[in-house]
């Protein structure tokens, strides 16, 4: 009899009536709208280089010394060398720097009062405007050797990766369950052999997502450069020569009087953009750890 | 394996005396070939002697001295906050890590003072190894996982035998031998706490502490592990912390009741439970509290 059995049925569900609850719809509402306006942001900027530069970027653009002066044609070939230089410069001394200074921070120092100087110390400098950077080794490395050199740029960007990568490190490690620790350690490991078998693969993924990030960053820097790696129209001579990079590259081109400069500062930062996402989601894609949620 | 033959490399600097509870926690002259027998008492391996412990000025164990025998099951039971676990980690110095840890009395293995300044915590926990309450599988193969222990232990060449022995000693062979390079994060609770086993026995220690092995592991698997530990014994010392006094019943020989970081009452298990000492021991195996 299912009609006599609805009729106990209410009609209307009452005081269990469907409302709508403003608050959910201003509170998630608000982070959509943030969303949107960050990543339209960004798309905008994307979208911009693309119009202004695509033109830009051809073989030649890739391949040439930049032409002369205000002549069409030429390509950005020793920006794109003196970056790749620079970074692997600034990656050999400011990756294990960095990675050094966060395991002990993360693994040995505890909360000494070395510990603390040090953490104080990183946070500062994280914070610290690039082109002091750029000024301490122009006084350190470039006034004595007496030249501008693709060395003083490297050391410049790495003193700015050391905290970077200081403090992503140390966090990365602090997330590794104690758990790991102490099954190593009861195996009888000593606690160097814990740290660099156990702990710091287990915090493989997040270390390289630091790695990626700071570099990424230095990639990205001009300030320190100019008073370090000077900048250069053609390819280097060495390592202890001026040499260029895409930034400075952009800038030069960005401030000058010529419509093809123009288009090329705008490929140029295409390129650049475009570079360090490839190249950043390739490494993460090649060295996905372990889920250390799971432990 | 008798005192005279056990290796000794791993405890080299320490002088070895007479097994005995009450031999001097600063060993005198070494021994080290001189003759030594077993008793019929078969002598403890490892004893604690008034040991007591704080964590910063709260202090956990109060002058607790026991005594545990060669391969037997020892089981330490008691209420929750009683020091069980703290006490368990001092016989292995896993409690090294606690900044603020002060401890007095003596730990003695074979009659070393496990605590003496001269003794490297490193070589004890090879020699005493140790399983912990939930399954820590390294993220790594459950290959990986055996090697590496076999590893720091200064082992090179092939793995595979030994890796194949401690996981059948953990009746886990079966289980994995298709898979042993598929991530150790992938097994079941119950397997994850096997091969944590394995891990623990694939260097052959003497002595395994077991910290509340079973209590994150279903009744399933909680037997599993309860009937490998009664086997284990066999070839190693089993010192085992838990909550579960069937379980104490079940897998040990003697049993210990610690109550708020004292020793109530240590003695055969049978007659811990069915005929104990102490009012308070009665109390807490019949139900009364805890």
């Amino acid at each position: 009899m299912p009609a006599d059995s609805r009729r106990d049925v209410e009609r209307t569900p009452g005081r269990f009536r469907r409302r709508v609850h403003w608050s959910d719809v201003f509170g998630f509402g608000s982070t959509v709208v943030a969303m949107l306006v960050s990543l339209g942001a960004l798309f905008a900027i994307l979208g911009y280089l693309v119009a202004h530069g695509i033109g830009a970027i051809d073989w030649n653009f890739l391949i040439k010394e930049p032409a002369a002066v205000g002549e069409p044609g030429g390509g950005i070939a020793p920006s794109l060398v003196g970056t790749a230089v620079l970074v692997t410069i600034s990656s050999i001394i400011g990756i294990p720097l960095g990675v050094g200074v966060g395991i002990y921070l993360a693994e040995l120092a505890g909360n000494s009062h070395l510990a603390r100087v040090t953490r104080l110390a990183i946070n500062t400098f994280v914070g610290m405007p690039s082109i002091i950077a750029g000024i301490f080794v122009y006084f350190v490395l470039v006034k004595p050797t007496g030249t501008f050199s693709a060395v003083a740029g490297g050391v410049a960007l790495g003193v700015i990766m050391v905290p970077i990568m200081a403090r992503t490190t140390e966090d990365v490690l602090r997330l590794v369950p104690d758990t790991i620790r102490e099954a190593g350690l009861a195996l009888g490991a000593p606690r160097w052999r814990v740290t660099l078998g156990l702990v710091l693969p287990a915090a493989r993924a997040g270390v390289v997502t630091g790695g990626v990030l700071a570099v990424a960053r230095v990639a990205g820097e001009t300030a320190p450069l100019i008073l370090t790696a000077l900048g250069n129209e053609y390819f280097p001579s060495g390592l202890f020569h001026p040499i260029d990079e895409i930034t400075l590259r952009i800038l030069k081109y960005a401030r000058g009087p010529y419509d093809v400069w123009h288009q090329q500062a705008y490929g140029a930062a295409l390129l650049l953009v475009v570079g360090v996402a490839l190249g950043s989601s390739l490494l993460r894609l090649t060295t996905r750890g372990y889920d250390m949620r799971n432990q | 394996m008798s005192i005279a033959t056990a290796p000794r490399r791993l405890l080299q600097s320490q002088p070895m005396t007479d097994t005995a509870v009450n031999v001097s926690p600063r060993p005198a002259a070494p021994r080290e070939d001189a003759p030594r027998a077993e008793t019929a008492d078969a002598p403890p391996v490892l004893a604690t002697r008034d040991l007591s412990l704080w964590y910063g000025s709260q202090q956990v164990l109060d002058r607790v001295s026991l005594a545990v025998a060669r391969h037997q099951v020892t089981a330490v039971i008691g209420p929750s906050g009683c020091g069980k676990s703290s006490f368990l980690r001092t016989l292995n110095r896993m409690n090294d890590m606690v900044s603020t840890l002060r401890i007095e009395g003596a730990v003695l293995y074979e009659g070393v003072d496990l605590y003496d300044r001269r003794v490297d915590p490193v070589a004890v926990r090879r020699r005493i190894g140790m399983l912990f309450q939930k399954p820590n599988p390294f993220p790594k193969s459950i290959y990986d996982n055996l090697a590496f222990a076999l590893r720091v232990n200064g082992r090179r060449g092939p793995l595979h035998d030994d890796v194949e022995r401690a996981l059948r000693a953990a009746a886990l062979w079966d289980e994995v031998k298709d898979k042993l390079h598929a991530s150790a994060l992938e097994l079941s609770g119950g397997q994850q706490q096997r091969l944590c086993l394995a891990r623990a026995l694939v260097n052959e220690p003497e002595t395994l502490l077991m910290d509340e092995p079973c209590s994150a592991l279903d009744p399933i698997a909680t037997s599993k592990i309860e009937e490998l530990i009664y086997h284990l014994k066999q070839q190693y010392t089993v010192v085992m912390v838990t909550h579960n006094m069937q379980q104490a019943a079940r897998v040990s020989d003697t049993t210990a009741f610690l109550w708020m970081g004292r020793l109530v009452e240590i003695g055969r298990t049978q007659d811990l439970f069915t005929n104990p000492r102490e009012k308070l021991t009665e109390d807490y195996v019949t139900g009364r509290f805890g």
